[in-house]
């Protein structure tokens, strides 16, 4: 087991904005400022995540999937419940760093977790801190620049690289430090379509060549189709954990959760609902919604 | 991107080749010996040990000489200062108040001489040097220090991810300043004191995400184990190589002569 | 009345080391009243173009006309007020304290009285969607999504006839980006404006855009309405770009139905030809 997640809650602390609104001596809704004491970012979160699996978590921004993400690797610590990292529990500060070497992070700004002055020097910045002797680095250094396809940029400065480049400079940092699963915590969010491509493909590949076990946080739907597995959260709480097919057959919770479904399976909604067909609605690419679509044009054109 | 003073040219000189530690106490070296010369003989000596070294590294003539444009007034202001109001014996000339004395030309000219080479001695460790590999130099140069509780590491580190985040910050004004003329800003006009006000909103959204960067960069430091300069290897080995002793002895003739001759 | 883009040359850094083309010989027009797009990938010079269009950057070479004024020195002060600007991320230049006085920093040498201002600025957040009773909010208190539509508000607010959006929905999830892309296609109807979007959404670009303009390494390659343009699905995938998911499942389906009827790209236009194609449905 990589993950298991029981009854984990966490709340952020309360920003104090009652006073700045009674200051001005508006007429406001009380409803709005006084905000429970409490406010859960996650609650009686519960799931495990096997080795070697690619799971998708998904949800709109502030649904508590980035909350969810950090508390994989330490970098928050549940308020209930337990986090366990292959065998590791968060809260034993004992085991940290073991938790961190295990579990790498790429997070959403990739301007912002670059430390080196070049390519190379950024991916060692990992294996220095575990105190991994030079020519092993040396060579933990290359083969993860050459994992990620930026052998030729190794020397580069980091801010001539774009987005996608950047973030793949983030994941050979992490493959650097030999981890066993790596979190992206809405890594593609702020990449183009090439850059999130250009990132998809080397997860993928990770997780089925070098069998690193892959989290993948985000909001683009297209990308949840890529999982073996995809969990959604809203407001907090897990509403939904299947495969991405089953997810997006379940349209209203997808909605209702502020994301959408792939043009291909709102089609075969459309179809179904409007239409009065029966199409499977668990149709999440082209080439399956092709095939499905070719029979029942088939089908049909005997009949009439 | 302008070149400015001593900025970074990658090359493969001898200079270039050289260990940053090396360069940095010969530098200081060079400075205490130029300190040291009091006769236009002993400028020569330092002048055509510098051209030398210029040579050495390979660096063209033209951007060491652009790298001192900046220097110009503060050198004519030297001058001048130094031929007025520099009193001597042998009176040139005498002009209602300002008197002019041969003493006080002369030394306008040592200390005209004394800057420029200053300052194209150090400009050519900065030439030579990436801002990395200086950092470098200057943590291994201060590591001793911790005996005293000085925390080299942590300055090294911060001075390196400064050094990184330079380009982004640059782009990041560029962008900020566009955004904020879009909506009528204007940052060419009107007095003194309505320009300074001009910045503001560039300065405020760019202190705001230089903290948010930083509290990235934090968590991002951390979850990929960082705890400070302790139990930690490094990528970037410093290394003497024949370069370093070819150099040291080079410089420690050069000071010996300056030194041992009072020149 | 426009904006024409004639034969523009533009280049970052001339003369260095780092000399960069960014436009070459671009000429497109955008007509009053219309939804136009501009798709292709980062560093194709989509920015850089968009920047001519309010005179943040003034062409090298070529010349820019805004209701046929020509963009130059003297006149890009008066053009920048018809030609309102939001940059991608654009909650990074809020500074204000409170919305209200964010939004109405564009004001600020409009010369109004206080109680224009204020129903200019109010005007504004109505129009993408903030309530009247959060105009003093401190924008630190601010969700990501209400604060881009801040940052938005805060260029409607100059009442421009022109407004050009460099991926406006950049970052949001699929609830906040169908939002935002409603208040700005709302703007259109409503007031007439004029919209530029920048977007790498292509299904979002067949959904809304009167006419795109597709531009790959410093070149407008192609221009036209969506049918036009994504009927290129070959030529749009070659330059790493792509078409609705919908029309490339179309074009596979196509190959085995050639009767199925050409250029389709939005998911009702596909539920359509089925229907039709089998007959009107099952019902």
């Amino acid at each position: 087991m990589m993950f298991d997640l029981k009854n984990v809650s966490f709340s952020y602390e309360e920003t104090e904005r009652e006073p700045e609104y009674e200051k001005r001596g508006k007429k406001i809704n009380i409803d709005e400022t006084l905000i429970p004491s409490k406010v859960f970012a996650v609650e009686n979160l519960n799931f495990t995540i096997k080795k070697g699996e690619f799971v998708a978590i998904v949800g709109r921004n502030g649904s508590g999937k980035s909350t969810c993400a950090k508390l994989l690797n330490g970098l928050l610590l549940p308020e209930n419940g337990t986090v366990i990292v292959d065998s590791f529990d968060t809260k034993n500060s004992e085991f940290i760093w073991e938790i961190r070497s295990r579990v790498g992070m790429v997070f959403q700004n990739p301007d912002n977790q670059i430390i080196g002055t070049t390519v190379e020097e950024d991916v060692a910045f990992g294996p220095e801190n575990l105190g991994v002797p030079y020519f092993e680095m040396v060579e933990r250094v290359n083969s993860a620049i050459e994992t990620v396809g930026l052998s030729d940029h190794k020397s580069r400065e980091p801010h001539l690289l774009s987005g996608g480049q950047k973030q793949r400079v983030a994941i050979a940092g992490i493959l650097a430090m030999k981890p066993k699963c790596i979190v992206l915590d809405e890594a593609t969010a702020m990449l183009d379509p090439i850059g999130r491509r250009e990132v998809i493909k080397v997860i993928t590949k990770l997780n089925k060549e070098h069998n690193i076990t892959v989290v993948l946080i985000t909001h683009h739907m297209d990308e949840v189709a890529k999982a073996q597995r995809a969990i959604l959260i809203d407001k907090g709480k897990m509403v939904f954990d299947g495969t991405p097919g089953e997810l997006f057959s379940h349209r209203e919770e997808v909605y209702e959760a502020g994301l959408e479904t792939p043009q291909v399976s709102q089609l075969f909604y459309l179809l179904n609902k409007e239409e009065g067909f029966n199409l499977p609605e668990d149709t999440i690419d082209v080439d399956t919604a092709c095939a499905r679509l070719e029979a029942l044009l088939k089908g049909d054109n005997h009949v009439h | 991107m302008k070149p400015s003073i001593g900025q970074y040219i990658p090359g493969n000189s001898i200079l270039h080749k050289s260990d940053p530690r090396t360069k940095l106490v010969m530098t200081v070296l060079y400075m205490v010996a130029v300190m040291f010369i009091d006769t236009f003989l002993g400028y020569g000596v330092a002048t055509l040990f510098l051209i030398i070294s210029v040579i050495a590294s390979r660096i063209p003539v033209k951007m060491v000489l652009k790298s001192l444009k900046p220097l110009v007034f503060i050198v004519a202001f030297t001058v001048l200062l130094n031929i007025f109001f520099q009193k001597g014996e042998t009176l040139l000339l005498s002009v209602w108040i300002i008197e002019i004395y041969l003493e006080g030309i002369l030394f306008a000219v040592k200390m005209a001489i004394r800057i420029i080479i200053l300052v194209a001695g150090a400009s050519l460790l900065t030439f030579t040097t990436s801002s990395i590999s200086l950092t470098d130099g200057l943590e291994r140069l201060m590591s001793p220090l911790a005996v005293i509780r000085f925390p080299a590491h942590d300055i090294a580190m911060m001075m390196s991810i400064a050094l990184r985040f330079i380009p982004t910050f640059t782009e990041e004004t560029d962008r900020i300043m566009k955004a904020q003329s879009s909506r009528g800003a204007e940052f060419d006009t009107g007095s003194f004191m309505q320009k300074i006000k001009s910045f503001i909103p560039v300065i405020i959204p760019l202190i705001i995400s230089a903290f948010r960067r930083a509290e990235d960069l934090a968590v991002a430091m951390e979850s990929r184990c960082y705890r400070g300069g302790k139990g930690r290897t490094r990528f970037r080995m410093l290394k003497f190589s024949w370069c370093d002793a070819v150099i040291s002895c080079f410089m420690i003739a050069f000071f010996a002569v300056i030194i041992i001759f009072k020149l | 009345m426009s904006i024409k883009v004639e034969n523009v040359f533009y280049t970052y850094q001339p003369g260095t080391p780092f000399e960069n083309r960014a436009l070459t010989n671009v000429s497109v027009e955008i007509p009053e009243g219309s939804f136009v797009s501009i798709i292709g990938h980062t560093g194709c010079g989509k920015s850089t173009l968009l920047q001519h269009f309010n005179g943040l950057l003034m062409a090298e070479q070529g010349s820019v006309y805004v209701d046929d004024v020509l963009m130059t020195k003297k006149t890009v002060a008066e053009l920048r007020k018809k030609v309102g600007l939001v940059f991608q991320y654009p909650e990074y230049q809020l500074f204000e304290e409170t919305v209200y006085k964010d939004i109405a920093y564009g004001l600020q040498r409009e010369g109004l009285t206080t109680e224009e201002e204020r129903g200019r600025v109010l005007d504004a957040m109505r129009i993408v969607g903030l309530d009247e009773e959060m105009a003093e909010r401190s924008i630190y208190d601010l969700s990501g999504g209400q604060k881009r539509r801040v940052a938005l508000a805060g260029i409607i607010v100059m009442n421009p006839s022109y407004l050009v959006l460099d991926e406006p929905a950049a970052g949001l999830d699929p609830a906040g980006r169908e939002e935002i892309l409603g208040y700005i296609k709302n703007l259109q109807k409503e007031r007439g404006t004029t919209i530029v979007l920048v977007s790498h959404s292509m299904e979002d670009v067949a959904k809304l855009a009167d006419k795109i303009i597709v531009m790959h390494q410093s070149e407008v390659i192609m221009e036209g309405s969506a049918s036009e343009v994504f009927r290129n699905e070959e030529k749009l995938t070659e330059i790493g770009l792509a078409v609705p998911q919908i029309t490339v499942l179309w074009n596979k389906l196509r190959r085995s139905f050639p009767n199925l009827p050409e250029d389709v790209y939005t998911v009702e236009a596909a539920k359509k030809a089925i229907s039709e194609y089998m007959g009107g449905g099952v019902k």
